[in-house]
């Protein structure tokens, strides 16, 4: 199999991949959470045997007493999660009194408010780490490889660690700026968790082939560049793909058993680590012999 | 480390065992409660119960920011000190197991991050942490009885015309008037406004000889009252008493908390109500028992034997990181959980890694025992490289994230760095003695 040699297909199946996304992400934007939007999040449940709820008459009710909602949706049986504007303590404690009053007994099940200075700061944060730790990986990947035979040079290595994981953080990213637009899906403080693992475990997955490629390199000085780093993506193969699964494996029992709160967060490590795999093997790997033989030219 | 594999395979044994032992759960049989393990090291005490986060145990989270805009800016550390020191002692006193107080600072705004797990009185507690501490300075009441100026009970004293609005600053200092240098005592200074000092002469007048009681948030404090030995009008006044050090600072540190009032405004909450928590506990033990078994049988199908190894050799690693995590003590949230369980993925890699490489030399014709060696020390690059890439990832997020995020980043740290030694140790070790066999 020759992976190298059909390249240029998988590169145009990343950027079909890609570039909806980025449509979608220029477009519609992504859906932000109340981590970086600053509101709040109820999630209130009501006594089935005095009431049964309708969702409209709640989500009239709750604008009536200025909750400004801007979703809602039923998560169990007679319960309900609002997203609304509103965040000010005593506002939320009214209008918690006047929904109990009208709609006989409820029972919070969650309640998250968000206020306007901390979520401009969270949102900093979270773009803050996602550059340093893209930064901090370059830098390391480069210093890793800083002993591999000449004319292949470590800041290659870096820098095709790079567009790999920009190639997995532009999937997720643009796969939830598709789900926010068309299912509500909204992104906060533990999507950029996901986002950061999903880079950790990108240049994972990556630096196990390019560490075979390092060694093949001095190994078999008689071989071509190509057909080393098509070797070791050959040979490194097996472990990537079993040890994705794994994962998956992992990750597929939490999204479908585990908590409600982590759905979203999982799904994006889902995403994310699917990416990576295929990134680290069919995108990083290639562009390293595209680099290499645009140096050979000059 | 020893050379001799059965030794470290021993060893690898009784830190199992220990491992097994830390993690006992409380047991209940026929009604009987089974003792459960404890450290009682000199500095070092564990309860060993699993802590449970907000979102598993139901709870409140509030971060609150401080308005320090009445307050000068050399008092600003202490004023936070007192506001979290009776925040602490109003929680203390609504009988909560356990519950956390931080301050944090970022951007010139002082933060109180209030963590109180499995209340089930959500709005109560945060309307008591809402509030605003009170203090008042309070005198015997004319009708007490004249026995009262001895032994005096809080009923007997009742509001005077000063509060803690009169009150500029409290501090702690060593007792200048003793001849012992060695153990001078400490007293506690209180500095009073113009306003404060014309109304301290007018009650230092007026109960001269008599006890002046101090009450915060309607709780008496340093009981049994100081008596008013003389009149004071230059509104400095202090608080002798054969107080220690420490005794002195928290009596100065509770009088702030009346004198530099802090109003805190609730800037994020976060409450989980008990049913949604054990419902997200028991989701995550049938998804985590769930996902290691199906690594286990995946494994095993493709590994065949050396696969049995590896799911021994993870048994061994989660034993040991859940017995970490109860002993440093970890707080376990749904994120962190799933830290937890993604570092059983990089456990696995690792594993699959060596494992790999070892099938490769056999494929070269090599003997069991080379390709166990060259395999190993060959795929220890890739692990130590990767893992790496990793911990730098879960440093920046512990260190940008709160809460949750860095649940999340600690638990797949600290799986990371076991799952290293994992690989090194328990699945080289498995394997020599009893793959490769006799060296």
């Amino acid at each position: 199999m020759n992976i190298v040699k059909y390249k240029n297909w998988f590169f145009a199946l990343s950027l079909a991949l890609i570039i909806p996304g980025v449509i979608a992400l220029t477009t519609f934007g992504l859906k932000l959470g109340i981590d970086f939007s600053g509101g709040a999040l109820w999630e209130i449940k009501f006594d089935s045997e005095v009431n049964l709820v309708d969702k409209n008459k709640l989500q009239e009710f709750l604008n009536e007493n200025g909750a400004d909602v801007s979703s809602i949706s039923p998560t169990a049986q007679n319960s309900y999660l609002v997203r609304m504007k509103a965040s000010d303590e005593d506002k939320l404690t009214s209008i918690r009194q006047k929904v109990a009053e009208s709609f006989g007994q409820t029972e919070d099940l969650r309640l998250e408010t968000v206020g306007g200075v901390v979520s401009k700061e969270l949102a900093q944060k979270a773009i803050i780490a996602v550059i340093l730790a893209i930064v901090a990986i370059v830098l390391y990947v480069t210093w890793a490889f800083r002993t591999v035979p000449k004319p292949t040079s470590p800041l290659a290595f870096g820098f095709c660690t790079i567009f790999a994981l920009s190639h997995d953080v532009l999937v997720v990213l643009g796969i939830f700026a598709i789900l926010g637009h068309y299912f509500n899906v909204e992104v906060d403080s533990l999507f950029i968790t996901a986002l950061l693992t999903v880079i950790g475990f990108s240049v994972h997955d990556t630096i196990v082939v390019f560490d075979r490629i390092r060694e093949n390199l001095k190994k078999h000085k008689e071989q071509n560049f190509e057909s080393v780093v098509n070797n070791s993506l050959l040979e490194t193969m097996a472990r990537s793909l079993n040890t994705s699964l794994t994962a998956v494996f992992v990750l597929v029992a939490l999204l479908l058993f585990g908590g409600a709160s982590i759905k979203v967060f999982i799904l994006a490590l889902l995403i994310g680590i699917i990416s990576g795999t295929y990134s680290s093997i069919f995108n990083a790997a290639p562009l390293l012999v595209v680099w290499h033989n645009i140096n050979a030219k000059k | 480390m020893p050379k001799n594999p059965r030794v470290v395979l021993l060893l690898i044994i009784i830190l199992t065992l220990a491992a097994v032992y830390i993690n006992i759960p409380k047991v209940k049989i026929f009604g009987i409660e089974v003792a459960h393990p404890r450290l009682n090291l000199q500095n070092f005490q564990r309860d060993l119960e699993p802590k449970l986060g907000l979102d598993l145990a139901g709870g409140v989270q509030l971060d609150m920011s401080a308005d320090m805009a009445n307050i000068e800016e050399k008092d600003h550390q202490s004023a936070i000190e007192s506001a979290k020191n009776i925040i602490e002692s109003r929680i203390n006193s609504l009988g909560v197991a356990e519950s956390n107080v931080q301050v944090a600072k970022s951007a010139g705004i002082y933060r109180l991050i209030i963590e109180i797990p499995g209340i089930a009185d959500v709005d109560s507690a945060v309307s008591i942490v809402k509030k605003t501490a009170h203090l008042e300075f309070r005198t015997l009441k004319a009708d007490a009885p004249p026995e009262a100026t001895l032994s005096a009970l809080p009923e007997n004293f009742q509001s005077s015309t000063l509060t803690g609005k009169d009150l500029k600053l409290a501090q702690a200092a060593p007792n200048q008037s003793t001849q012992s240098i060695k153990d001078p005592g400490y007293v506690v200074n209180l500095e009073f406004s113009q306003e404060g000092a014309q109304k301290l002469e007018q009650i230092t007048t007026d109960n001269l000889q008599l006890p002046m009681a101090m009450f915060l948030d309607l709780e008496p404090i340093s009981w049994p009252p100081p008596i008013i030995q003389s009149i004071i009008s230059d509104g400095h006044a202090q608080i002798t008493g054969s107080f220690t050090a420490d005794e002195a600072r928290d009596l100065a540190i509770q009088l702030n908390a009346g004198a530099l009032p802090v109003p805190l405004t609730i800037e994020r909450q976060t409450r989980i109500g008990p049913t949604i928590g054990q419902e997200a506990i028991d989701k995550s033990i049938v998804a985590t028992t769930i996902g290691i078994i199906s690594v286990a049988i995946f494994m095993i199908a493709y590994y065949r034997i050396l696969g049995v190894f590896a799911i021994a050799a993870l048994l061994i690693y989660s034993l040991i990181v859940f017995a970490v995590f109860k002993i440093i003590p970890v707080t376990l949230t749904l994120a962190g959980i799933a830290g937890f369980i993604l570092s059983i993925g990089m456990a696995v890699d690792a594993n699959v890694l060596i494992f790999e490489r070892i099938k490769e030399e056999l494929r070269t014709k090599s003997p069991r025992h080379d390709a166990f060696f060259t395999g190993f020390d060959r795929a220890w690059t890739s692990i130590r490289d990767s893992n790496v890439s990793s911990l730098i990832t879960t440093a920046i997020l512990f260190n940008f994230g709160t809460g949750s995020v860095r649940g999340f980043a600690l638990t797949l740290a600290i799986g990371i760095l076991i799952s290293m030694f994992s690989a090194i140790t328990v699945t080289r070790n498995l394997l020599r003695v009893f793959w490769v066999g006799k060296i």
